[in-house]
């Protein structure tokens, strides 16, 4: 048996081969092509062509900057909003004490994937609408005069995003927090500490991975998002998914939406170091 | 003996008439020796009668796919990247124009074809495709603006009045209509190519465009019929499409004095089309002035079939509509958008997205 697991072991990278071939082929050699057309100039009908040029990049971090620093506000917005819901929720299905009241409560979280992501979008259209469905309670009750501008403003894409990615982040969260041992709390309490200091210094350190790869699990899709801003946010509200999505459309600018795309996968990359750096610091600890 | 002859002057004075008519009535018949083959369109969405496909697989006894987009970016996007096996595809004219520079269309044999005699002359030769080598009218319209009666009770008749109002208003996702309104305020020519033009019509527009919550992509029409835009510009079909679907007087459309866009969408057949002979067939059926006529009058835009026109198969309402059929002197101040080549195309778009992105600023 162990001659066995020590064969296994010298010759174990062989098992990795098929997904290292996948990630080359569908992963590697696309994530090049687009780096390199990033670097090309716009041909007829917006493909790339020689020479190559920087000017894509200089518009990127131009006229784009200010709806780059947009997606990323928004996106980190979402983050926030989604923790602050997301962690008392993930709390309240994990500490429930009958398994049936758990289990309902995780499939009303998982319930809305049920129903595609942009029929649910544009449901939310009808919501936010001038003379939508909110908007009509709230005349109706005699709370606001005229109708509010919900619909097309950065607040609809920012409603749009908490509802879509909020699952994202409940689940890993509830994950950790099932895994957590009440028995420090009652520890932390017998050795003097209050409420917040025990929150601070027990719980939250170690449901730390979960609110980190739900923090991840929100932020990265949200950057890039495209549909919730075109269906909710308007001219206010557009996204650098927005503008890369447009690139590629037959006349559009495929080099410069590749420069885009690479400077948006930059910012993705940096907020996974970080999350891979919190996380062994947190290991560490 | 009096009447008698006045009778048969009476019936020789009808008979050409009324055998003009069964002329025109003869329905259209399909070809032999296309039963069971498979045909695939891919069209506008909302550009076609509920019944003009499924007569078409009855008349031929074949079967129809059928695939829809929103824009020609999209619809050129995808065959650029390959055919994926459509046989009818129906481009703008400066987008037919690039296709067949780019050589993805097919040419059409009009002899196959014979309801070619049925199309408005002035609507063939058109500039983006003189000889008509590859495209023949589908339907015809303008952009214009579509408003609420109630909160414009006196109509519109200017694009001062949509850059002016106090209220939310959707734009067209159509860059060089868009951009071409505003040369025509600047007193350039709307297909411009020149760099200061185009950077001088994005900052008209992007001064006037304070109002603007959306552009839209096609469904303007939508976002005005749920109040959440006064004003929508849109093609005119979808405005008047909108009006048909509640029966009310809530919905106008007009083309503002100053000008706006005329386009013509036309049935060509991609390259590499897994069966051009059906597509060609297809395009003839289209053209028969009454499927013609059936067409205009459930989707509401201009027919380029005189034979459908002057056949009376198409309702007066829609005639007599100049929404639908502008009068000549609205016609005089449209201008229709050509292909203006890889430079200025490259110029229109950044100018475009530096206009998305500072509208909402």
């Amino acid at each position: 048996m162990s001659h066995r697991l020590r064969r296994l072991q010298k010759n174990g990278s062989l098992l990795a081969l098929p997904t290292v071939a996948w990630l080359v082929i569908f992963f590697v050699l696309p994530l090049l092509i687009v780096l390199v057309v990033s670097f090309m100039s716009r041909g007829r009908g917006g493909v790339g062509q020689m020479p190559f040029t920087p000017e894509h990049y200089e518009r990127t971090f131009g006229v784009f900057f200010i709806i780059l620093q947009r997606s990323i506000g928004l996106a980190a917005l979402t983050t926030i909003v989604c923790l602050l819901v997301g962690y008392p929720l993930a709390f309240f299905i994990a500490t429930r004490r009958r398994r049936l009241v758990q289990q309902i409560s995780l499939f009303l979280v998982i319930l809305p994937f049920w129903t595609n992501f942009l029929i649910r979008t544009y449901a939310w259209r009808i919501l936010l609408g001038e003379e939508g469905t909110i908007n009509g309670i709230l005349t109706g009750l005699g709370l606001v005069s005229e109708p509010l501008s919900l619909l097309n403003t950065q607040f609809a894409v920012l409603v749009g995003l908490v509802y879509g990615f909020l699952p994202f982040m409940a689940l890993p969260i509830f994950a950790s927090v099932e895994r957590f041992n009440f028995r420090y709390v009652d520890a932390a309490h017998d050795l003097g500490a209050n409420d917040v200091r025990t929150f601070l210094r027990v719980v939250l350190p170690l449901t730390l991975p979960g609110v980190l790869a739900g923090c991840a699990l929100v932020f990265i899709p949200s950057v890039g998002a495209f549909v919730t801003p075109d269906l909710l946010g308007g001219t206010k509200g557009l996204m650098i998914g927005n503008l890369i999505n447009k690139q590629f459309g037959g006349s559009g600018n495929m080099p410069l939406g590749s420069a885009l795309s690479i400077v948006m996968m930059a910012l993705v990359m940096i907020s996974l170091l970080v999350y891979v750096f919190a996380n062994r610091r947190d290991a560490r600890a | 003996m009096k009447k008698l002859s006045l009778l048969i002057c009476f019936i020789c004075l009808m008979a050409p008439v009324a055998f003009a008519q069964d002329m025109e009535r003869d329905p259209w018949t399909c070809p032999e020796g296309y039963e069971g083959q498979t045909l695939s369109i891919f069209n506008w969405s909302t550009y076609i009668a509920e019944d003009t496909v499924p007569n078409f697989e009855e008349a031929c006894g074949v079967s129809v796919n059928y695939d829809i987009y929103e824009s020609n970016e999209q619809m050129l996007a995808r065959i650029r990247q390959g055919n994926p096996g459509y046989d009818i595809i129906v481009p703008s004219g400066g987008t037919v124009q690039r296709m067949a520079e780019e050589m993805l269309l097919i040419p059409l044999d009009m002899a196959m074809i014979p309801n070619v005699a049925n199309v408005i002359p002035d609507l063939l030769g058109a500039a983006y495709d003189p000889d008509n080598t590859y495209s023949l009218p589908y339907q015809w319209g303008t952009v214009g603006v579509g408003y609420s009666t109630e909160v414009f009770p006196d109509g519109i008749i200017s694009w001062e009045q949509v850059w002016e109002h106090d209220g939310p208003v959707a734009w067209l996702d159509d860059r060089q209509t868009m951009l071409g309104i505003a040369h025509l305020f600047l007193g350039n020519d709307p297909n411009s190519a020149d760099p200061d033009e185009i950077s001088a019509a994005r900052d008209y527009l992007i001064e006037k465009g304070g109002n603007v919550v959306t552009v839209a992509a096609d469904d303007g029409q939508v976002l005005l019929e749920r109040g959440d835009v006064d004003i929508a510009v849109e093609y005119n079909g979808d405005i008047l499409q909108i009006s048909w679907d509640c029966e009310c007087d809530d919905y106008a459309y007009a083309i503002p004095e100053e000008g706006s866009n005329v386009w013509i969408d036309n049935l060509s057949i991609p390259v590499d089309a897994p069966n051009p002979e059906l597509a060609m067939v297809f395009i003839d059926y289209i053209l028969d002035a009454k499927v013609g006529a059936d067409l205009t009058n459930y989707i509401w835009y201009a027919s380029p079939n005189q034979a459908s026109i002057e056949s009376g198969y198409i309702d007066e309402e829609i005639l007599n509509d100049p929404a639908i059929f502008p009068p000549p002197e609205q016609v005089a101040n449209l201008f229709s958008v050509i292909d203006v080549g890889p430079e200025a195309e490259e110029l229109i778009n950044n100018a475009w997205d530096e206009l998305l992105i500072f509208l909402g600023q």
